[in-house]
């Protein structure tokens, strides 16, 4: 079982250059969800004239589910400069791998707590970390795509774009450079050190 | 002595590395050293190098530090946490060892205790980040250290002929920020591509040793250059280490083929770092063949 809770709403405001598309997953019994904050800080954006759009659905993790709705929504979603998913880490990771060349960014944290995960894994994967970096790492998950778990940048392994530890495993690094090109974000390459906080790993209050 | 003064001083900066044996018997080892590379600017000790367990770099380092040598300590991620980092780092800075190498470090997977558990807890940039924390006289909880802080030369690598090359530079540009001021490379065997490489890197204002690995033989080159991350071993060079299978054998090409790899590299960067392998007694010889 996990939880999300919103990230800090100035630093999700940052990410916006214009507007923005959001997307809210409502789907999973399992994952608690900051419904009433999303809410709240969505009415906001809106007053503020940031948004184009708004896509509330079932299990956005279901990636046929996914694409057709995103495809019905396709004006809004051109329309906006960046794509903003309230959902946990695999929502979010499935939405930025089907708008490849849209900057998809996530509203909120997964943490752990203690109990039956839900029935979401399927290509992505997410450790729940509690301090969610997607929105550094162009949706790309580095806890899970990167062998190491990385969080600031590339290791000196990779070989023909294959992960040291895999050779049938693409350096998740690499596909990260390669994602934050596509959508004009290497500086966040550039960000300040990253130092992961464990306690959010294991705690969720 | 921190061999960042030796960079400022406009100096051509060589070190050399040498492994820790899995054993705690170093008295060969540290006489080598002695006699071989006691005229170079410092030598790094490798920290369980590819993930093999052995003596640890912080034991060698100060035993070449007693026997008179100035070492480089390397000092990876894999096996400790941000905690035993930084109680090491005090440690050395009580030896009197003053310069340290930031890598993140092989996966466990790689070596001789693949069940090990992979730490990375920290990784080269936060390293860094933590030794400038350390000299500021606080640690990475934020807790003040008793007494003067601890000064490090700090270093860092980067693989020039790595085919990721712009992740490459986006993570060394990402280790300047986090506080490298020198930087060694991953074995370079085709200088052409060192020199753009340099092209690239020199915005970032540090200097740069090329890294060098002596060629021993086609068998080795060929498995380096198929199975190591970062390595390109042109065919000139198995070429030239094929075509005469006695002076290759006797060491005289590959000790050559690092001599010209280092004259061509000079000018383009501010030092060598060599990794002869097990070959150190050749390393004068192939300074003088560069004219150092
Ligand atoms: S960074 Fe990865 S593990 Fe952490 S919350 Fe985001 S998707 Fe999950
Ligand atoms: S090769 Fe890539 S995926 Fe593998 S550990 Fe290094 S950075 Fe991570």
């Amino acid at each position: 079982m996990l939880v999300t809770k919103l990230k800090d709403k100035d630093t999700v405001r940052s990410l916006i250059a214009g507007k923005a598309f959001i997307i809210n997953c409502h789907g999973c019994k399992e994952v608690g969800f900051p419904e009433k904050e999303a809410d709240e800080f969505q009415k906001e954006l809106a007053a503020e004239g940031k948004v184009t759009g708004v896509l509330t659905m079932d299990y956005i993790c279901n990636p046929d589910n996914i694409a057709l709705n995103l495809g019905l929504r396709k004006n809004e979603i051109d329309e906006a400069d960046c794509v903003l998913v309230f959902s946990c880490g695999v929502g979010v990771q499935t939405v930025s791998s089907q708008l490849e060349d849209k900057r998809v960014y996530a509203a909120c944290d997964t943490y752990a707590v203690p109990g039956g995960q839900g029935v979401t894994p399927l290509e992505f994967d997410c450790r729940q970390c509690g301090e969610c970096y997607l929105n550094l790492t162009g949706g790309i998950c580095p806890l899970t795509a990167c062998s190491k778990g990385l969080v600031n940048g590339q290791c000196g392994g990779a070989k023909d774009g294959k992960c040291e530890v895999d050779p049938d495993m693409e350096c998740g690094w690499e596909r990260i450079q390669r994602r934050l090109a596509m959508v004009g974000r290497l500086d966040a390459l550039r960000s300040p050190v990253q130092i992961r906080d464990y306690n959010n790993e294991v705690k969720a209050e | 002595m921190k061999i960042t003064d030796r960079f400022s001083k406009g100096e051509f900066v060589v070190t050399a590395e040498v492994g820790p044996p899995k054993g705690f018997h170093v008295d060969e080892l540290v006489a080598e050293a002695r006699e071989y590379l006691s005229d170079i600017a410092a030598v790094n000790v490798t920290d369980n190098q590819s993930s093999v367990m052995r003596l640890s770099s912080l034991g060698f380092c100060k035993a070449l530090k007693d026997a008179g040598l100035n070492p480089i300590f390397q000092l990876t991620c894999r096996d400790r946490n941000r905690m035993a980092l930084e109680s090491d780092l005090l440690a050395a800075a009580l030896f009197g060892i003053d310069n340290v190498l930031c890598l993140t470090g092989d996966h466990t997977k790689l070596g001789d205790h693949p069940g090990a558990k992979p730490v990375f807890d920290l990784d080269s940039v936060s390293l860094l980040h933590t030794v400038c924390e350390l000299e500021k006289g606080r640690d990475l909880g934020g807790n003040e250290l008793v007494g003067e802080p601890p000064v490090f030369a700090k270093g860092a690598v980067v693989s020039p002929c790595s085919d990721s090359v712009d992740a490459q530079l986006a993570k060394m540009e990402r280790k300047v920020m986090a506080g490298a001021e020198f930087f060694q490379t991953q074995a370079v065997f085709d200088p052409e591509r060192f020199i753009s490489f340099m092209e690239k890197a020199k915005q970032f204002n540090v200097p740069v040793q090329v890294g060098v690995i002596i060629p021993k033989n086609v068998g080795m080159v060929r498995y380096m250059s198929q199975n190591v991350a970062g390595i390109v071993v042109p065919d000139s060079v198995i070429d030239e280490l094929r075509a005469d299978k006695e002076k290759t054998k006797a060491g005289i090409t590959g000790v050559e083929i690092a001599a010209r790899i280092i004259r061509e590299c000079r000018p383009y960067c501010q030092g060598v770092h060599i990794m002869a392998l097990g070959w150190e007694a050749r390393v004068p010889e192939i300074l003088r063949l560069a004219g150092i």
